[in-house]
């Protein structure tokens, strides 16, 4: 099963974590992401929510809003994907992110393509 | 009195839960109806023994109460003659039960077989267990098996479901089934103590290693000629007493070779002794008594004042051809280095250099960055510890495997 691992920071506790420590376990976390296998793909950093851009149309009309989209603390930060038999092996992946420390994993299942 | 009476309460739900739940579903075969009763009699004894007083026995008491509950609901399923005798002669034997509560048989075991079925899902057996026999709720279980909550739930549900449905007997199996049901059994309480063991830090993680060891004892009193039984609770017991040495001052993580024999806890250590030697007695036959010997070689530095790799190599050796396991491979690996040295330990390893079990398997790759680094090949240990800490969950064992990375560069 693949799943989108959906990484939320909350950017204030983000910027308190020892930053060497944790982009180096980052670095290695991404590594073992990256040789896992096919499915799997290491994970990508988004800039700071405040640098987020929103834009609805509606009625021929666009509306174009700053950031943050959601008024929440823990904000969209980045994603990985992995391929892994089920829930069990998806959650030991999150618990291995060394943003679940500062932040939570969230697991959603990709929904297949049916086939035909 | 309210503080005693609710104690006494939270006692009897400690002490007596699984035995009161095994009796309760014995005839009904309904592991769910059985909870529900049961709850519900904790739930008035919450309410009135700190009025009423407690009484002389708590046990006696419940199962009074949880049994009146029970034969109502089956009475409101269920209308048919048959039905009203089976009742009859479920209350009978309630009744008896009730009045004299010694005649209470303990059905721990055979509740526990009944779970360890080969109807139930094999991974469900341990929660099954840990739930029905000790009464911990969907939630502890579920932090120990890493699965969400509900999910465990919706599961545990699935497999009292399946105990009724099957009509699974409450018994411990004859001789011949035995051995299956006993490893099923045996597997789920160990598996259930290996959560306990790795998950170090939480408390609700030692708790339930606790509970494991606590049944790996109930199964060896009720079935005290079994071997394995007896080499499980050993195997436990020796991991249990180095729990103190597993982690330094500042709760940094420790190697078994590095750690403090005399935080070891000798009792437990002689304890573990007694229960192999009496297992061994007609010579080690399993998986089990293997494990434990390999224990008893480990702690035997205790006596001796060094370390005895050459046994711990051998039996890992009559481990591996019993079981086949890349994991047995991998420790045998570890204690060759300590004997043959590093290169022989790697070359050893080629056997599961493909195996993608050990891809994502993070003491895989720290046992590979550890014996590449002691064969100073210094750009293929730094890969694979990098990858041990990309891997690992417990941020002792990382903070471990970064300092052993930095050594590596440093050195």
């Amino acid at each position: 099963m693949r799943y989108m691992m959906i990484i939320h920071h909350d950017d204030e506790a983000m910027a308190k974590a020892p930053q060497r420590e944790l982009w180096a376990e980052y670095a290695a976390f991404n590594e073992a992401l990256n040789k896992a296998g096919e499915g799997f793909s290491g994970g990508l950093r988004l800039s700071p929510s405040k640098e987020s851009t929103v834009v609805r149309s509606h009625a021929g009309k666009t509306d174009v809003l700053d950031g943050p989209y959601a008024d929440t603390r823990e904000q969209l930060a980045g994603y990985f994907f992995i391929d892994v038999p089920g829930i069990e092996q998806a959650v030991e992946w999150a618990n291995r992110c060394p943003s679940s420390k500062h932040g939570a994993i969230e697991i959603r299942p990709i929904v297949e393509p049916k086939a035909g | 009195m309210h503080e005693a009476a609710r104690r006494a309460a939270e006692r009897a739900a400690r002490d007596s839960y699984g035995r009161l739940l095994a009796f309760l579903a014995a005839r009904t075969r309904d592991v769910a109806g059985a909870e529900d009763a049961l709850a519900e009699a904790f739930a008035s004894a919450l309410k009135s023994w700190p009025e009423q007083g407690v009484p002389s026995n708590p046990d006696a008491w419940l199962l009074t109460v949880a049994r009146r509950r029970q034969t109502d609901a089956i009475r409101r399923r269920q209308t048919s003659k048959a039905g009203e005798a089976h009742i009859q002669l479920m209350t009978e034997e309630l009744e008896a039960a009730g009045t004299s509560p010694d005649a209470i048989p303990d059905r721990r075991l055979a509740l526990m077989f009944a779970c360890a079925h080969p109807e139930i899902e094999a991974g469900m057996r341990a929660p099954l267990i840990l739930q029905t026999i000790l009464g911990l709720t969907a939630i502890d279980i579920a932090a120990a098996f890493l699965i969400p909550p509900t999910t465990m739930g919706q599961r545990l549900v699935r497999a009292k479901a399946r105990i009724r449905e099957a009509g699974v007997p409450f018994a411990i199996p004859e001789r011949e089934d035995l051995a299956g049901r006993l490893d099923a059994v045996l597997d789920a309480i160990y598996a259930a103590y290996a959560k306990g063991w790795t998950e170090i830090g939480d408390t609700a993680a030692e708790r339930l290693a606790d509970e494991a060891i606590w049944l790996g004892r109930l199964v060896v009193s009720l079935l005290p000629d079994e071997p394995e039984a007896k080499g499980m609770l050993a195997l436990m017991l020796y991991a249990e007493a180095r729990r103190q040495a597993r982690r330094d001052t500042a709760g940094a993580y420790v190697p078994l070779e590095q750690q403090d024999i005399e935080l070891w806890d000798e009792k437990q250590i002689m304890a573990a002794e007694a229960l192999l030697r009496e297992a061994n007695q007609a010579g080690p036959t399993g998986r089990y008594q293997i494990e434990a010997a390999i224990q008893s070689a480990h702690v035997a530095r205790l006596v001796t004042g060094r370390p005895n790799w050459d046994s711990v190599v051998a039996l890992y050796d009559v481990l591996l051809g019993l079981t086949h396991s890349p994991v047995a491979l991998l420790n045998r690996a570890a204690a060759l280095a300590e004997t043959e040295g590093a290169e022989a330990a790697l070359a050893s390893l080629d056997a599961i250099e493909g195996d993608r079990r050990m891809a994502d398997y993070q003491p895989y790759w720290a046992a590979r960055g550890h014996l590449t680094a002691l064969a100073g090949r210094k750009e293929e240990a730094h890969e694979a510890l990098t990858l041990a800490i990309g891997l690992s969950t417990d941020e002792a064992v990382r903070h471990y495997l970064i300092g052993q990375r930095t050594a590596l560069q440093d050195g």
